[in-house]
């Protein structure tokens, strides 16, 4: 936790409403997301209850599996969830655009968007994380035959939840994490979690404080819990009896649907309320601007959808259980790179987020007293354009002279500190300058700052980040315990 | 009656004390620091009933669906006089599986004393021959008193060592659980590693029979095939000795509460409230998750930073009272000299944010 934030915490909570801790978005939010409000069986090992999912406010479709025990009505529930989020998927798929590659001598093509699912909490991921794990291995033949859509769903489904894994993706999102990105409550970070919770501090209804909205959306009577897990109480005195009149109905159709008609509305009492505040939170994020670099992000995910349906058309398996040791290696890599890339993105988009890394000494802002745009190095064996600037700045300087530094507003240009001169309570700062001015020996108007101008400069650089090289799976060495066998890996299951 | 002892039954009101279970003594070591808390469960008060009196009830339910498919699972795991279980768990160990094993049931009788006996002498009979014992009758001090433990859990003798055996029904899949349920249980099982430790120890048997490895039995993946998982629990003994511990000084404790305070859950609501605040609480978020008299502190500690979790506080510098971090920040109170470079971080702070929040 940053003091930054943490400070937003305190104020949040004298205030009685939550701060923002951004003033753009951070995550790209679809015109047309998929949210999905899931509900497990309490005890069972990850069994869907019922799921609330659609495109759009008005049009939730409801999943109900009246006994979860039995596994064949599991895969029924997850063939009819397939039915809605399939089609969802395919309807990405029918137009592509042409990425330049290898410096413009190549195109690539790639779906013009991406589908994009929501999930109210960080447990929602977890539980489509472990659908998609029971359901991908499933056969369409053999002992226990599935729908074709199942072991599909399971695939998209992995797919997405290790999309989430990835810092700055924005194809499944939990909402709370998504919020909390934006504003700091007055409550904990577990309480954070309870998407009702979070919203009461946000969005207090009138005449409520933060607080007060909070702790009224802690009564699971008031405010059922947005899942996956189920309120006890609920399970006990509601839930309970609904499954045992729809297994006490037996063959008798007319009981049967009227219990099948009662477990839907009991149900549907639960999920329907946070399927509401889904989409609250939906248009608070909309309200924001989004950062200059999310649509670069959003990017990202379109790439990893094409790609992924490009597997998936050309026949390839489901992921594996465990990833070989290389595999794991590359994930990992692959997973810091977008972290770090991630954390210096949302400071370049964004002053308040930038603001934590000046607390931290990472990053200053100064102003250009003077300027020489025309300097020119000569000492090597070609003439190379070094403009030198001087910046005053009030606040403490913590980085050494040779130091590399970058500036948000003019991100291709590096910025090296020739020396530092501290004077009382405050401190120049002469850097040279390199880069983002073109090939020539003039630099083009506004490409060096200007004497007056207020500059931004910080260690952060979102400079291309060269990915790591890793052998060949057959390749593994020894330490790492060698080779992978070659027979596949068949789920025992 | 001692003095302590005394005092705790007028702490607690004229009802005999709440039994402890493992989860109210693994609980215990969830926040060792707080005063209210140590208080309370040394005299064993009914804090459930405590909590709805003062106006902040406990959320703490169980679902009728995870109760039932916990015992259905523990029921086919036993299964058989053991032999699955006997298998897994040897297995794991790494010990030849015995042919056969003695399955020795300690529960059922209604008589504590008499359990407790037979307990104690099936666990400490002489032998090394690889036996079951299910249900046993398990005792441990905790602030001066002894309590019953009635696990529903395994105690396995194989190859001469004591293994505790838990069966859990939150399942593993891909050979990984949800960390916080594991943890769970690693302190549950702790609880009762020391308890049956004592108990050897009490017979003169070398206490170190048993294992500071516990056998976790869970559904594999999806299905009801149990798997079995070693934990160590060396730590949690650690944390839990400590804990003890300082429960057995509550004399000391006792002293920092005023005299007369009386948390009777019969008590008139607006006397329980006010002698509550007398007692020092720490409230921490993830006390939420532990004590039944969570919501009640959570509301006392409202205005200090670190109800909104340690981290928080940490942050802004250590300083834990909301109102003096927003006038430190805002630069309308003098730091006290400790506070001089905590009140710089906030002021500080305060600037940038005020300044980005401005464009």
């Amino acid at each position: 936790m940053s003091t930054l934030r943490a400070l937003a915490k305190a104020q949040a909570l004298a205030a009685g409403v939550a701060q923002p801790v951004a003033t753009v978005r951070h995550v790209h939010l679809s015109a047309r997301p998929l949210v999905l409000v899931p509900l497990a069986m309490a005890g069972e090992a990850h069994a869907p209850l019922a799921a609330l999912v659609g495109t759009a406010p008005d049009d939730a479709r409801l999943l109900v599996v009246p006994q979860p025990r039995n596994r064949d009505q599991r895969f029924a529930f997850v063939a009819e969830l397939a039915e809605v989020v399939l089609p969802y998927l395919d309807s990405f798929r029918g137009v592509s655009e042409a990425v330049p590659t290898d410096r413009g001598r190549d195109v690539r093509y790639r779906h013009v968007d991406a589908p994009q699912l929501l999930v109210p909490n960080p447990a929602g991921v977890t539980f489509l994380r472990l659908l998609g794990r029971s359901s991908r291995f499933r056969h369409v033949d053999g002992d226990y035959p599935v729908h074709p859509a199942v072991p599909l769903l399971g695939r998209w489904l992995t797919f997405f939840a290790e999309r989430a894994e990835q810092p700055g993706s924005s194809a499944l999102l939990a909402m709370t994490e998504a919020l909390a990105l934006h504003w700091a409550t007055g409550q904990s970070a577990v309480e954070d979690l309870h998407l009702p919770a979070l919203l009461g501090w946000i969005d207090p209804p009138p005449g409520l404080t933060g607080a007060q909205a909070a702790a009224r959306a802690e009564d699971p009577t008031v405010c059922p819990p947005a899942g996956p897990a189920t309120d006890p109480d609920f399970d006990n005195r509601v839930l309970a009896p609904a499954i045992d009149a729809y297994a006490g109905a037996g063959d008798d159709e007319v009981a049967r649907a009227a219990a099948y008609a009662e477990l839907e509305r009991v149900l549907r009492g639960q999920l329907a309320p946070t399927w509401e505040l889904m989409w609250r939170g939906v248009g608070l994020l909309a309200g924001l601007p989004a950062g200059a670099r999310v649509a670069g992000r959003w990017d990202g995910d379109k790439d990893a959808f094409t790609g992924y349906a490009e597997h998936v058309d050309s026949g390839g398996g489901p992921q594996p259980r465990r990833d070989g040791a290389v595999a794991a290696a590359r994930r990992l890599h692959r997973l810091e790179r977008a972290a770090t890339s991630y954390a210096v993105q949302r400071a370049y988009d964004d002053p308040l987020v930038m603001a934590e890394h000046r607390l931290a000494g990472e990053a200053f802002v100064a102003e250009v007293t003077l300027a020489d745009p025309g300097r020119v190095d000569d000492s090597g064996k070609r003439p190379v354009l070094r403009p030198r600037i001087q910046v005053v700045t009030t606040e403490p300087v913590l980085v050494p002279a040779g130091a590399t530094l970058c500036s948000p507003v003019r991100p291709a240009q590096k910025a090296k500190v020739v020396f530092l001169t501290p004077a009382e309570g405050k401190t120049e700062v002469v850097l040279e300058l390199s880069g983002g001015m073109g090939r020539g020996l003039t630099a083009p108007p506004g490409s060096v700052p200007e004497v007056g101008e207020r500059l931004c400069l910080t260690t952060l650089s979102d400079a291309f980040l060269p990915a790591g090289a890793f052998p060949e799976p057959e390749e593994t060495p020894w330490t790492h315990g060698g080779p992978p066998p070659t027979i596949e890996d068949v789920d025992p299951e | 009656m001692t003095n302590t002892a005394q005092r705790l039954a007028e702490i607690r009101g004229d009802v005999p004390p709440k039994r402890h279970n493992a989860r109210t003594i693994a609980a215990l070591t969830g926040n060792p620091g707080c005063t209210r808390r140590a208080v309370l469960d040394g005299a064993g008060v009914d804090k459930p009933r405590l909590a709805e009196r003062v106006g902040f009830p406990a959320r703490f339910g169980q679902s009728r669906f995870a109760i039932t498919r916990g015992n259905a699972f523990e029921a086919r795991v036993k299964a058989d006089g053991g032999a699955e279980l006997l298998r897994l768990v040897a297995e794991r160990l790494g010990v030849p599986v015995p042919a056969a094993a003695s399955w020795t049931d300690l529960g059922g009788a209604e008589d504590l004393p008499d359990r407790h006996e037979r307990s104690r002498a099936a666990l400490t009979a002489p032998g090394d021959d690889a036996a079951l014992f299910d249900h046993p009758l398990l005792g441990l001090a905790v602030a001066g008193q002894r309590v019953h433990l009635e696990p529903d859990l395994v105690a396995a003798r194989l190859a001469g060592r004591f293994h505790v055996v838990e069966i859990k029904s939150f399942p593993v899949v891909d050979g990984q659980a949800d960390p916080a349920k594991v943890s769970g249980a690693a302190i549950q099982a702790a609880v009762y590693v020391l308890a049956l430790r004592e108990l050897l120890a009490e017979q003169g048997r070398d206490p170190e029979l048993v294992s500071h490895e516990v056998v976790l039995v869970c559904p594999r993946d999806f299905t009801n095939q149990p798997v079995a998982s070693l934990v160590d629990v060396r730590r949690q003994l650690l944390v839990l000795r400590r804990q003890l511990d300082r429960m057995d000084r509550i004399e000391d404790l006792l002293a920092r509460v005023p005299a007369g305070f009386t948390a009777d859950p019969t008590a008139d609501p607006a006397t329980l409230t006010a002698g509550l605040s007398t007692v020092e609480a720490r409230y921490a978020p993830e006390c939420l998750a532990a004590c039944e008299l969570a919501y009640f502190c959570r509301q006392e500690a409202r205005e200090r930073t670190g109800a909104m979790g340690r981290p928080v506080r940490e942050a802004l510098g250590g300083v834990a009272d909301v109102a003096q971090v927003l006038a430190l920040a805002a630069g309308e109170r003098a730091p006290e000299p400790e506070q001089a470079e905590a009140a710089a971080l906030l002021r500080a702070a305060a600037r940038l944010r005020a300044e980005a929040l401005a464009r």
